[in-house]
This record gives C-alpha cells, sequence and structure tokens, in this order.
C-alpha cells in the first residue's frame, strides 16, 4: 500500500472513532472548512461484521453493525472525501466526510493533521491506556499443574 | 467533478419508479418526471433518474455514454458494468446495439429480458406512430425524434419470440414514455 494510502487510512480511522463535538472543538483552531456538497447521505444502514475462530478458522457472520456512512465533495475541487462511522451520528458522518476531502488536499493537509487529527489520536490512544490499565489491575494469573512442574 | 445524485433517495427513488411503472403499463403515454437531478453530460435527467430508480448491485448495466457517466453511475447505483449481451439494463445515448444482440429471457423466465433505455431527442404525445396492444384502449400516438430508422424493422421483427424480448424506455429531457414488448407500433 502506498504511503498516502497508508496516510489517509489512519486520519479515516482516527476521525470514524472521534465523536462529532471531539471533531468540532479541534477545528475552532483552523480556518473554517470550504463549503461542501453532499453526494451521498449521510444515511444509516447495517454492515455485517464477519470472524474467524483463533484468527484462521472458517468465516462466519458475526453480527450487523449499525454504520453511517457519507460522501461529499468540496465547492471548487474534484475530490471525494468518503467517511463510514459506528452508530447513528450523521453530524460526525458528514464532518468526517468533510474532512477527509480537505485532508486530500496537500495544501491544507499539514495544518489540519496537526490541528484535528493528531490532538484526536492522542486523545484515542489515551483512552486506551487507560482502558488497558484498568483492565490490567483486575486481570487474575491461573496457574496448571503442567505449568507448575 | 463528481455530481449528487438525487436529493432524497427514498422519496426520489419512489416517485420516479411509479412514473415508469405508470408509461409501461399505458404505452405510448408521456410521463414527466420532476428529479431535480444534474447529472454529468451526455445524461438527461429523465435517463439518469430512471437508472437511479432501477439500477443496483443486482443489474447488471451496459452503456455508450462515456467515462464521466460511467462513473457517476458506478457511484450512484452500485452496479457492475458489463457487456451488452449479459446486461440487464442497456443505456444508448447513441443509436442503439441491434435488439438481437440484447439478453431476451427464456421461455420460462421472459422477466430475465433486457430493459433497454434510450435516449431520445424528443418524445411528443399525440402525433406520429400508432400504438396498440395491452395498456391501450384505442390507439395511442407518440412521437420520438432521434431513433434510428431501422428501429421500428427491427422491433417488429422479433414479434415471434414472444414472451421473450426487449423492452424500452424512451427518455429526453425530464420526459419519459415505455414500449414494452406487447406493443405493436404502425408508423403513422
Amino acid at each position: 500500500m502506498s504511503e498516502d494510502l497508508q496516510a489517509r487510512k489512519r486520519w479515516m480511522g482516527v476521525l470514524a472513532k472521534a465523536s462529532a463535538d471531539a471533531i468540532r472543538a479541534c477545528l475552532h483552531t483552523v480556518p473554517p472548512l470550504p463549503p461542501h456538497t453532499r453526494l451521498r447521505g449521510p444515511e444509516t444502514g447495517l454492515v455485517m461484521l464477519r470472524g474467524r475462530a483463533g484468527g484462521d478458522g472458517a468465516a462466519f457472520n458475526l453480527s450487523e453493525m449499525t454504520v453511517t456512512r457519507c460522501a461529499v465533495t468540496l465547492e471548487g475541487g474534484d475530490t471525494v472525501g468518503h467517511a463510514y462511522v459506528a452508530g447513528r451520528d450523521r453530524s460526525q458522518a458528514e464532518l468526517a466526510a468533510v474532512l477527509d476531502a480537505a485532508l486530500q488536499d496537500a495544501a491544507q493537509r499539514p495544518a489540519l493533521l496537526a490541528a484535528v487529527i493528531e490532538p484526536l489520536a492522542a486523545a484515542q490512544a489515551e483512552a486506551r491506556a487507560t482502558e488497558s490499565r484498568k483492565a490490567a489491575a483486575t486481570r487474575v494469573q491461573f496457574f496448571t499443574m503442567a505449568n507448575m512442574r | 467533478m463528481m455530481r449528487p445524485g438525487f436529493a432524497d433517495p427514498v422519496q426520489d427513488a419512489q416517485s420516479c419508479f411509479r412514473a415508469v411503472l405508470e408509461a409501461l403499463s399505458r404505452p405510448g403515454r408521456v410521463q414527466t418526471l420532476a428529479s431535480g437531478l444534474t447529472p454529468p453530460a451526455p445524461l438527461h435527467p429523465a435517463t439518469a433518474a430512471v437508472l437511479l430508480t432501477l439500477a443496483d448491485a443486482e443489474t447488471p448495466l451496459h452503456h455508450d455514454a462515456g467515462a464521466e457517466a460511467d462513473a457517476w453511475l458506478r457511484f450512484h447505483c452500485g452496479c457492475p458494468m458489463t457487456a451488452a449481451g449479459s446486461a440487464a439494463f442497456v443505456l444508448a445515448v447513441t443509436p442503439p446495439p441491434a435488439l438481437a444482440t440484447l439478453q431476451a429471457g427464456t421461455d420460462e423466465e421472459p422477466e430475465r429480458g433486457a430493459t433497454l433505455v434510450i435516449q431520445v431527442e424528443a418524445l411528443e404525445a399525440g402525433s406520429g406512430w400508432r400504438l396498440r396492444g395491452p395498456g391501450i384502449e384505442a390507439e395511442h400516438r407518440l412521437a420520438v425524434r432521434g431513433l434510428p430508422d431501422g428501429f421500428l424493422a427491427d422491433r417488429a421483427a422479433r414479434r415471434g419470440l414472444f414472451p421473450r424480448g426487449v423492452d424500452v424506455i424512451l427518455c429526453a429531457g425530464d420526459r419519459i414514455a415505455a414500449l414494452p414488448r406487447t406493443t405493436l407500433i404502425e408508423e403513422g
């Protein structure tokens, strides 16, 4: 996968996990985003999640998940921004799609990455670390006869 | 630049479907679609609305409308693109392919016949062809501008295949009219 795709995959992932309020809070520090046209949605639907037992077993349908998606194009550009986010928050999907479109523009990318994506990514990593610490504190070690030999 | 599709996909597709149903059940009667679409050239609003309504991931489409229309149709309909001979819907903005090259269905499954959507220059009811058949009490008249000369003869030559055959939807601007496989057409 090319570097551009890797970078886009990362910011789309960060935006999908950030709430609309968190994204809006970060946007106060950057110039307003250009006006956009909705191409599709935001619309809510179901996505079938597939899983594999142990990671390499036969594929099975795990469950369906509520997903909201949106596609927009920015005024004066021909890039299309996409967003697929978990849940039913239409404003989050639309904001994420607009940001995806703006981030594809190399001129705006550094400012937006620094102002929006990095703080959100840091907050998400922090929340995850806290959760892991809490879980680790309640971990119980089981010993079996085989291990005690 | 990618253009938007229906503003309200559910309501707009339903009212367009109703108009297509009306057109097919009253062959030759012209229906007007207020779709509000601004599709990429060379598609007319009516042509685009019919395809947005009918084509989806389960209906292979064949068209001759160029790259921009191709991207637009792929994005909004999500339909697979295929050769004319295996398509469920065939869109012709230039002279349409010979009907014999399209899917006609089978005697057991005549519904598998292709639907040919032809974009023409103008549609006018009240003069021109004389249409008879199911859905028409006495006769309907329809004037079509922009169809190749051999089209009626090609269509008439395939009447013997019934119940197999190809249904035709004619689109011009924001107007549509339909010619189901059962309709008999005489040149006025």
